[in-house]
């Protein structure tokens, strides 16, 4: 399967436009809101229309503002998965699957019964969509689409409403699903979720791609400043080049030694459990201002001549507001951004 | 008892029509592209002129000299001071009535079903009767309350199309309107109890259908 992109639209705020191509995989589109990430699905489904553009599939076209081609929704198949699931409020949950599909009445009715077993819902094929739970529901959906005559899957942020514990879960599920497709395309604005579900990443910031890579090359390095943030790099500051090997982090107040200092530097970024209490390089003092406990370790916000970074640290370490602590700034694991 | 009888038949028969044109038009003003405010306007039209406008313009337009009126004429047809006559008149009155709450009930749905729809492959056609109109479901059926409602009090539009034919045209409001000139305020007060009760059963038939219709079928 190849699905190749280039569209362009005219938003309120500002023009959509963007160009990337997915083979067999699953492809993630990192954005924050309103960034142009779910209109890109739209645009792909048929949802809505680019003002210019080409979307092909395995040599199929489904849109060409140039030759005037723009297939129909209904023509596009493309298996899209809302946010708020759509599922149709007036039939059950197995008239809601038997609508999406396709075959004679006997393909149907064992379509159906394949995908109510494999989303676990049977017992609930008489039940109505206002009565099931969010996480019943997304199921629902997944079966509604599987069943249908869908070639490739379209999904917009599909499991931002479900609570932690029920997301993790289907995220395994979902996982499942996207093997019976050739390629899908899932929206996001949660870092986690798409390093753990998706094999390629593109960055989308205001309209634009901003970065394409692996999952690992996007998380272990992000490219760009939005990627940074994106993925969860929780400390940022405004810098600038004072020497070949040195820099200045104007929002830390640091001198920094680190490699390849590009000439434009702007920006640097260090995650907050990238921080380490081994001596070396960029070895400083700062004071504990903060301890915030999470789940499984602390944040700690620690300052040094009125400035602060966050350290993410595990548990095992006691910690007070007021210590003295050493952290370096690894060389090594410093992302600049020109 | 004639006009009760008359005021039946001609709402029934009015919202029989308002029904099917009401949903027409909403559906065909939701998927208008452009001159979507015109449109509505034009069908608005009869809730905001004075009956009696409303019904001088079917006069004007359906009467014997106009050539609408002149080519029934060739069938033998007249239908000025006619029991049709009524029905038209009911029918256009109550028209916006039906047209407006059903074009709400279809732009309140979740563009996201239609799209959902669409995109598993369903017609236009399929969507529309499977899921348009069952999820419109509770506006349709105010809206046809509400368009029987008003077709049976209809006064102004009437007499000046239908006039006040006993028999035939006579309805309860033209009986009132006819008894308080005879001077029999007695017959009056009896045909506007009538009347409030009929409107008054109706809306709480309506209430409580609207709130047993819940959300689904």
């Amino acid at each position: 399967m190849k699905l190749d992109v280039r569209v362009k639209k005219n938003l309120r705020d500002f023009v959509l436009d963007v160009e990337f191509c997915v083979r067999d995989e699953i492809f993630a589109l990192l954005g924050a809101s309103g960034s142009g990430k779910s209109m890109t699905l739209k645009l792909i489904a048929g949802i809505e229309t680019p003002d210019e553009g080409r979307i092909t599939l395995d040599g199929r076209t489904l849109f060409d503002s140039e030759r005037g081609i723009n297939l129909s929704p209904q023509s596009r198949r493309a298996g899209f998965l809302f946010q708020n699931y759509a599922l149709f409020p007036n039939m059950t949950v197995a008239e809601n699957i038997l609508f999406a599909a396709v075959g004679s009445r006997d393909e149907k009715l064992s379509r159906l019964r394949e995908n109510l077993s494999r989303f676990k819902l049977n017992g609930l094929e008489d039940v109505f969509p206002d009565k099931l739970s969010g996480g019943q529901a997304q199921r629902v959906a997944f079966a509604r689409v599987l069943a249908s005559h869908a070639e490739f899957l379209l999904l917009d942020e599909p499991l931002s409403a479900l609570d932690n514990f029920l997301r993790r879960r289907l995220e395994l599920e979902l996982a499942e699903v996207f093997k019976s497709y050739g390629a899908a395309i899932l929206v996001s604005h949660d870092g986690g979720e798409v390093f753990r579900l998706a094999e390629r990443i593109a960055v989308i910031n205001a309209g634009k791609v901003d970065a394409v890579g692996s999952a690992k090359e996007i998380f272990t390095r992000p490219p760009t400043l939005t990627a940074a943030r994106l993925t969860g790099c929780r400390n940022i500051s405004a810098a600038r080049k004072i020497a070949d090997d040195k820099l200045f982090a104007d929002d830390w107040g640091l001198t920094l030694t680190a490699k390849k200092i590009p000439d434009g530097l702007k920006f640097v970024g260090i995650r907050a459990d990238s921080l380490s209490t081994d001596a070396g390089e960029n070895f400083f003092t700062f004071e504990v201002a903060a301890v915030v406990e999470d789940v499984d370790a602390f944040d700690v916000i620690v300052r040094r001549a009125g400035k602060q970074l966050i350290w993410r640290v595990n548990k095992s370490r006691r910690l007070n507001v007021g210590d003295e602590i050493n952290l370096r700034v690894p060389c090594d694991k410093i992302f600049l951004f020109g | 008892m004639e006009p009760l009888l008359i005021t039946l038949k001609t709402a029934a028969a009015a919202t029989l029509i308002t029904f099917f044109a009401g949903i027409f038009l909403a559906r065909f003003v939701c998927n208008l592209k452009r001159g979507k405010t015109l449109v509505d306007a034009v069908i608005m039209l009869p809730l905001v002129l004075p009956p009696t406008v409303a019904g001088f313009f079917l006069l004007v337009t359906l009467g014997k000299r106009s050539p609408i009126g002149k080519l029934l004429l060739q069938f033998d047809v007249t239908l000025v001071f006619t029991w049709q006559a009524a029905v038209i008149a009911a029918a256009v009155i109550s028209l916006p009535l039906m047209y407006r709450t059903t074009r709400a009930a279809f732009e309140q749905l979740d563009p996201n079903i239609i799209y959902a729809a669409r995109t598993l492959g369903a017609s236009e056609r399929k969507i529309f009767w499977r899921i348009v109109l069952p999820n419109a479901r509770a506006g349709i059926l105010a809206g046809t309350v509400l368009s029987f409602t008003r077709a049976a009090g209809e006064f102004g539009a009437t007499i000046m199309f239908a006039g006040n034919v006993p028999g035939v045209t006579q309805t309860m409001s033209t009986a009132i309107y006819a008894a308080v000139q005879a001077n029999d305020y007695d017959l009056a007060c009896k045909w506007a109890i009538m009347l409030a009760t009929l409107s008054l059963t109706f809306i709480f038939a309506l209430n409580t259908a609207v709130r047993k219709s819940g959300r689904h079928g």
